[in-house]
């Protein structure tokens, strides 16, 4: 006997949406890996740069390290064991990685049955040999491992993600927490870095400036697809458009809009919510990158160009919050 | 332990050099150094490991349990907090005769308490015969009068029950007591037949045990057919977990059996009530609930009801289950059945409802409410075990030959002052069982908390949790009291109860 026609559908009837307080912990879980992982990145081209400059140009560097990831209330001198400590170690710095791999572990716990069991122990294990490490003399030339092991665990979360998850609302709230964040991060520090350089023109740098472009470029893990597009000569205005506008390069500002945006989308559709705030906003910042010339950008000035990106991105956040994670009961009961 | 240990010494292998015994019933061992027929396979397979194996065994599982997470959270303590909970390799056995009566046994007293509280929150005929003094039910602090003329769906009360069984030194088994407002530890229960299967796997195979892994779903469908009278999709009802949280010490069971079962875990910020009607906050809007497996008591689930300072339950929550439209499992008020002094009637509840005699006995027990009962437990008090009525988890208890003489004056006066509240037993020697304790086979106290689920029908997965209390000599088995456990092997077949060792 055959099933009645519309079995299938009857059965197996989706429904609408999941629960906000687990969708808020999947997104927040997904920026903290994404800023653990950036960070552990930016530390690591940092510390390979350091090996190579003299003592002056290295202490700035540091310095631009602490602005780029925006730590808030470091002063004075800087030696390289202190910064490890703040950025790597402290908890009292709610962004050092650390403080990141506990925050996001502890969102998945609040969700652990969300979440498949391999996704859940990948996390674990990464957790778990982060805060086995503790910072002391000598510490940051051997921290290379460290490092390394953060940006791997972090890849191979989200491939276990992306493997083993079904690719439905909960998946597009990770997606969503993963290119927010990775929105704003790399306009921090692109905004740092071209507030610090001469005026990005389309020459070729010069062997003194060389270090700082490349480690923009290894900072969104983008030197060798750079290399592969344009040849190792790096011109700064060329190194702008890349890391901005390149559609292709997962760390580009106009790629992680994109997939913000597509999640967004793809989250109103499965919420079936007639509000769509925060994909209207998205999706004007993706018109806005889409057709953006990076002359344009120049002269308009590449800082004020990524400090909108900054704000509509906190817009774009804050319109999650409301929409999705926190509205208010009564409306909702009205409608 | 006092009593005269006599040691046994294998002369095949290191392993059982340190194995003591006294007069408790031994699993393994029918006299010293001669194992029972079920047990002669996984004594011939410990034989031939060196400790040196054994211990790279137990290491490998123990970082199995902390990877995936397979914790429980210590209350009081500094560092907070997560402990994975100490599992022991060697599996329990029990042949395919014994667990059939358990079985019997379990269900039978299910049915009866079930009965029982449909009386007590009802016409109270029980009460009205005199067989419970009502004096009894009515001061218990876990009866709730706002149950009273409540009807909830299939009048069953109780649909999740653990009850803790001893096996005594005559080798029968007596229930210690019964678990019926929210029992846990079925996810270890799971948690160890995964990890045994992985470090013992021919072992296993050979033994022919019964599966336990579809628990979760059995206890889906329990759930399920609990669905409450006004719900809107009767054969579809949204079932969720309502947990007090990640900081609750089950918090990981609570994570696990929802991910098991396919359901949402949620808090009680998730839920509101409006109307009368559950709803949760999701994504998409809000979205009605009808069965809610509650894993917060009763004190909690509204503060509007219940505790005000709640901030676990759901403001309205109770209205809305007297007005039908909602199931909680467990229902509320459950625990006035499982107080240790009305503990000591279930022989007496059984009979009169089911009219049969009790297949699984009741451990004596003396009630300090009683005269005769409280001077013979203050005489011999270094003697007996004295717990309080509605405590659980080891919390709140004596332990006569292992007290100090401030301790017993202690509860000498805590007696006194309330008689109601305490109810002594004679201390039990619980049935020891072969553990491994860092690379050798010691000897250890243990218990057994099968579970049983109560829906359309009665589910009872082969097994259960069997609790070791880890400590040499001591006699508590509860996790949060220095406990650990170990996997319990049900044999399919009666008369295969020596798996392939066995001649």
């Amino acid at each position: 006997m055959r099933p009645p026609r519309n079995f299938y559908v009857k059965t197996f009837k989706r429904e609408a949406g999941m629960l906000s307080r687990v969708a808020e912990n999947l997104y927040w879980m997904s920026r903290y890996l994404e800023r653990a992982e950036h960070t552990a990145r930016l530390l690591d081209v940092e510390l390979q740069l350091w090996l190579d400059q003299s003592p002056e140009v290295g202490a700035g560097r540091w310095r631009f390290l602490v602005d780029a990831l925006q730590v808030a209330g470091v002063q004075g001198r800087l030696d390289p064991l202190q910064l490890a400590e703040t950025l790597v170690f402290s908890r009292a710095n709610g962004s050092s990685i650390v403080s990141c791999m506990s925050a996001a572990r502890e969102n998945l716990r609040h969700v652990r049955e969300q979440c498949n069991s391999e996704m859940w122990e990948q996390l674990n294990k990464l957790y778990l040999q982060v805060i086995d490490r503790r910072a002391e003399e000598g510490w940051i030339l051997n921290s290379h491992e460290l490092f390394r092991a953060v940006q791997e665990g972090a890849h191979l979360f989200q491939g276990v993600t992306d493997a083993t998850m079904s690719h439905g609302e909960g998946w597009q709230y990770i997606q969503l927490g993963r290119y927010v964040e990775r929105t704003h991060t790399l306009a921090a520090l692109m905004d740092t870095h071209f507030r610090r350089a001469a005026a990005a023109t389309d020459l070729p740098v010069d062997s003194a400036e060389y270090l700082s472009w490349v480690g923009l470029l290894r900072g969104c893990a983008a030197f060798e697809a750079y290399c592969k597009a344009q040849t190792a000569e790096i011109r700064p205005l060329r190194v702008a458009e890349f890391l901005l506008l390149n559609p292709e390069l997962p760390h580009s500002v106009r790629f992680s809009v994109d997939r913000m945006n597509a999640a967004l989308h793809v989250i109103g559709d499965l919420t079936e919510r007639r509000e769509k705030l925060p994909a209207r906003i998205a999706g004007r910042l993706r018109a806005k990158l889409s057709f953006s010339q990076i002359e344009e950008i120049m002269e308009e000035g590449v800082g004020t160009y990524l400090e909108n990106i900054r704000g509509e991105c906190a817009e774009i956040h804050a319109a999650i919050h409301q929409i999705y994670f926190d509205y208010a009961i009564d409306t909702e009961l009205a409608s | 332990m006092t009593a005269a240990a006599i040691p046994i010494r294998s002369d095949a292998s290191l392993a059982f050099v340190n194995y003591q015994m006294d007069h408790a019933y031994d699993e393994m061992f029918a006299t010293a150094g001669v194992p029972r027929e079920h047990y002669r396979a996984l004594q011939q397979t410990l034989l031939g490991l060196a400790p040196e194996e054994l211990r790279k065994i137990q290491q490998a599982a123990d970082l199995t349990f902390l990877h995936e997470g397979i914790t429980f959270t210590v209350y009081g303590s500094k560092e907070g907090t997560e402990r994975i909970f100490p599992n022991d390799l060697l599996p329990r056995i029990i042949p395919a005769n014994e667990w059939a009566r358990i079985e019997k046994g379990l269900t039978q007293r299910l049915t009866a308490l079930n009965l029982f509280l449909r009386d007590i929150y009802h016409e109270g005929r029980i009460l009205a015969e005199g067989i419970v003094p009502r004096e009894l039910i009515y001061s218990c602090k876990h009866f709730r009068r706002e149950m009273r003329g409540l009807n909830v769906p299939r009048d069953i009360y109780v649909s999740i029950c653990g009850t803790d069984l001893v096996r005594v030194p005559d080798g029968s088994f007596a229930v210690l007591e019964d678990n019926l407002r929210v029992p846990s530890g079925v996810s270890y229960m799971l948690a160890n037949r995964k990890v045994l299967k992985r470090v013992f796997p021919t072992l296993f195979r050979d033994y022919g045990v019964w599966p336990i892994d579809h628990y979760p779903q059995a206890l889906l469908a329990t759930l399920r057919t609990m669905s409450p009278e006004n719900c809107a999709y009767r054969n579809d009802p949204k079932t969720v977990l309502l947990t007090p949280g990640v900081s609750n010490s089950a918090y990981f069971e609570h994570a696990f059996l929802a991910q098991q079962m396919g359901i949402e875990v949620v808090e009680g910020r998730d839920l509101l009530v409006h109307d009368n009607l559950v709803y949760m906050r999701t994504t998409a809007g809000l979205r009605r609930v009808d069965v809610i497996y509650r894993r917060v008591d009763d004190d909690f689930l509204d503060p509007l009801r219940f505790r005000p300072d709640s901030i676990l339950g759901v403001p309205g929550l109770f209205n809305a289950y007297r007005a039908g439209n909602v199931t909680l499992a467990n229902a509320i008020g459950t625990g006035v059945a499982d107080d240790k002094a009305v503990y000591a009637y279930l022989p007496q509840i059984i009979r009169y409802y089911l009219n049969e005699d009790p297949i699984l006995p009741n451990v004596p027990t003396f009630l300090m409410s009683d005269n005769t009962h409280r001077q013979h437990t203050l005489q011999n008090l270094e003697k007996m075990v004295v717990k309080a009525v509605g405590e659980s988890g080891g919390y709140g208890m004596l332990i006569g030959p292992q007290s100090t003489a401030k301790q017993r004056d202690e509860f000498r006066a805590l007696i006194l002052a309330d008689p109601r509240n305490y109810i002594a037993q004679p201390t039990l020697s619980l049935s020891c069982a072969p553990c491994l304790i860092d690379g050798e086979v010691e000897s250890r106290h243990i218990d057994l908390r099968p579970y049983i689920l109560m829906g359309e029908k009665v589910t009872i997965v082969p097994g259960g949790l069997t609790r070791v209390a880890l400590r040499l000599g001591s006699l508590v088995v509860n996790s949060s009291q220095g406990g650990g456990s170990k996997d319990t092997w049900v044999l399919r077949d009666a008369d295969r109860t020596g798996g392939p060792g066995a001649a």
